[in-house]
């Protein structure tokens, strides 16, 4: 079915980029105009969903020209799904960033700069097309570098020459990656590659070509021994970025690697072997990094490269249910990890600083906003019924009845260090009585009363989404159920590209 | 002509990689160029060259008769090499505040310990 609906989320960001983009150092104007961008993203996205659901994928055809030989934009009910928590997170972070940055910030166009970023992101999600897919990735890190640098000060631009350097190099892997698919299918269109790569004989070449790919968005998203840009570039920028990185930046990784391995390179023995190595070795490393880590940003950082492991293993597993859980846990976690960076920032607005050994004491001065934290938490840690919890039974039951114990082990360990190291913050930050000779710049009691709220929600209505998430699991669980099958068997995604003429 | 490509393609590689491993920040930056470059030659290799035969389609027929040269992959080139532009104006930039804050060229200098702001 032709859509241009499909686009609307792009455009809504594009445009609101550039009305920002005309309000250059008004950044009053600016910070109402992201909000309201963000909004009405978030409206288009949940409308884009919900016909989703009702009429199944939409595709849209750039410049009407037919599928296999124009640029076409999918909608299937993963990429809408990604969309709507993209919007989500994006609300969030555009409320959070209008009253947390320092306008010095704002004055050299964080808001325009942040919008392109999401409407990055949506169009990575949306594209059929390989090609398009790289030139969205690059869309995402050329605004990702910028955001990161903005400011100026000396660890942020250490941090990015760290994150600049593995992420081009990952867009080199990738781009090398299209070109020799290119070369052997003839074809950029990824549901007309899935078609044509079934008839290439030389199946060498075909896996060498996937190990490319693999590679590209390994270092994307972060997984072992291409991860180490990520703890060291994730702290230094303020929160409200880090929050938009930490929650999106490595899922589109994620969310690349389950669309090009479900419908191009279907995963071998072989794949599926380097994955699970690559997922349990992730899992521990991220764990042991994050037990050392005194900064609570630091901290954060490395349990996003230990969480990752968790979606890498259920890709690697590649059934139905292991498909589940990873998708699943995707819809989580970008929701988690946005929050715990918000938190991270809010942390700092009420102390004046992220090392645990000087912090302490918040949950006898704010004590509602500590259990606001706590049940974001909970939900990070995986503590039934919230959102944290199911995925891991689809995993941990999926790696039983696969026999992949090592998985199911490195799934055991992680989830007990996610434990140890929330429990270990909460109680040196929450619950700790605050070190005595440290005089505490408490940035947060001086603000504005309404200034005070609009900290504060967006990290309620994150964690209200988190909340949904976890108590209407059965909802969630019929939408990922949708998308493993859609995932599994690509059949109805390759249709709804190439028409019915292929069959 | 393909040959000469492939060992081109195959310099450009393996200098790119060796710089990147480099500790200097110019030689990870010349690095990262030569890979770029490396890569859009090879995509423009891996669309077949085929030389004096334009994708255009003789008057006389509906569809393409002979084989033709692939316009495609200059496309994509083109994309690429536009894209890297940026990332190098960008990447240049960024390593020229480094060295000026850090007064060094060296990677392993850039530990700074310090605290960050919000």
């Amino acid at each position: 079915m032709i859509d241009n609906h499909i686009l609307a989320p792009v455009f809504v960001q594009l445009f609101t980029a550039i009305a920002q983009l005309m309000f250059w150092r008004k950044t009053v104007t600016q910070r109402f105009l992201s909000v309201g961008g963000s909004i009405i993203g978030l409206l288009v996205a949940i409308r884009l969903f919900s016909r989703t659901q009702s009429e199944g994928i939409l595709t849209m055809n750039a410049a009407n020209w037919d599928a296999p030989f124009g640029i076409v934009f999918v909608a299937d009910t993963l990429s809408v799904t990604l969309v709507l928590l993209t919007s989500i997170a994006g609300v969030a972070v555009s409320i959070f960033s209008s009253v947390s940055l320092s306008r010095q910030r704002m004055l050299y166009g964080y808001f325009p700069i942040f919008h392109f970023l999401i409407m990055g992101l949506y169009g990575a999600f949306l594209t059929g097309d390989i090609f398009n897919l790289y030139v969205y990735f690059e869309v995402i890190i050329i605004s990702s570098f910028v955001l990161m640098t903005l400011g100026g000060r000396k660890a942020q631009l250490e941090g990015a020459v760290k994150y600049m350097a593995m992420n081009i190099l990952a867009s080199m892997f990738f781009l090398t990656g299209i070109g020799i698919l290119y070369g052997i299918t003839g074809s950029l269109n990824m549901a007309d590659v899935a078609m044509k790569i079934q008839l290439v004989q030389n199946k060498t070449l075909v896996g060498i070509t996937s190990c490319f790919f693999i590679i590209g968005f390994g270092i994307k998203s972060a997984v072992f021994p291409l991860y180490y840009w990520l703890p060291s570039s994730y702290h230094t920028p303020p929160s409200a970025v880090a929050a938009t990185f930490g929650g999106l930046l490595t899922k589109v990784g994620i969310y690349a690697m389950i669309r090009v391995l479900s419908l191009i390179f279907i995963p071998d023995d072989f794949t599926k072997t380097l994955l699970m190595v690559i997922a349990v070795l992730t899992i521990v490393t991220g764990a042991f990094g994050a037990l050392i880590k005194t900064n609570v940003r630091r901290l954060f950082s490395y349990l996003i490269v230990c969480h990752i492991g968790f979606m890498v293993g259920g890709i690697a597993m590649f059934t139905k249910v292991a498909l589940m859980g990873t998708v699943f846990y995707l819809i989580h976690d970008i929701v988690v990890k946005t929050t715990m960076f918000l938190i991270a920032g809010l942390i700092r607005q009420l102390r004046g600083t992220l090392e645990m050994e000087k912090l302490g004491g918040l949950y006898r001065d704010y004590p509602k906003v500590s259990l606001l934290i706590a049940v974001v938490l909970f939900s990070l840690v995986g503590i039934p019924p919230l959102s944290g919890f199911w995925p891991k039974i689809f995993l941990f039951q999926d790696s039983f009845s696969q026999q992949q114990y090592f998985f199911a082990a490195a799934l055991l360990f992680g989830s007990f260090v996610t434990l140890f190291v929330i429990a270990r913050m909460w109680s040196k930050v929450f619950w700790k009585n605050p070190p005595e000779e440290e005089n505490v710049e408490d940035r947060f009691a001086p603000m504005q009363p309404y200034k005070k709220l609009l900290m504060l929600l967006p990290i309620a209505f994150l964690c209200g989404v988190t909340l949904y998430i976890g108590l209407n699991a059965e909802a969630i669980v019929n939408v990922t159920d949708k998308i493993s099958n859609q995932l599994i068997d690509n059949s109805s995604y390759i249709k709804a590209v190439l028409g019915e003429k292929t069959n | 002509m393909e040959l000469l490509l492939v060992i081109v393609i195959g310099l450009l590689y393996s200098g790119g990689v060796y710089l990147i491993l480099r500790r200097s920040m110019v030689k990870l930056l010349l690095g990262i160029m030569l890979l770029g470059n490396g890569t859009n030659i090879l995509i423009f290799l891996l669309g077949k060259i085929t030389k004096g035969s334009p994708p255009v389609i003789n008057e006389a027929y509906k569809v393409f008769q002979d084989i033709y040269a692939d316009p495609i992959p200059q496309a994509l080139i083109l994309t690429a090499i536009v894209i890297s532009f940026a990332l190098t104006s960008f990447a240049i930039v960024l390593l020229k505040r480094v060295y000026a804050l850090v007064d060094s060229d060296d990677l392993d200098d850039l530990n700074t310990p310090e605290e960050e702001e919000l």
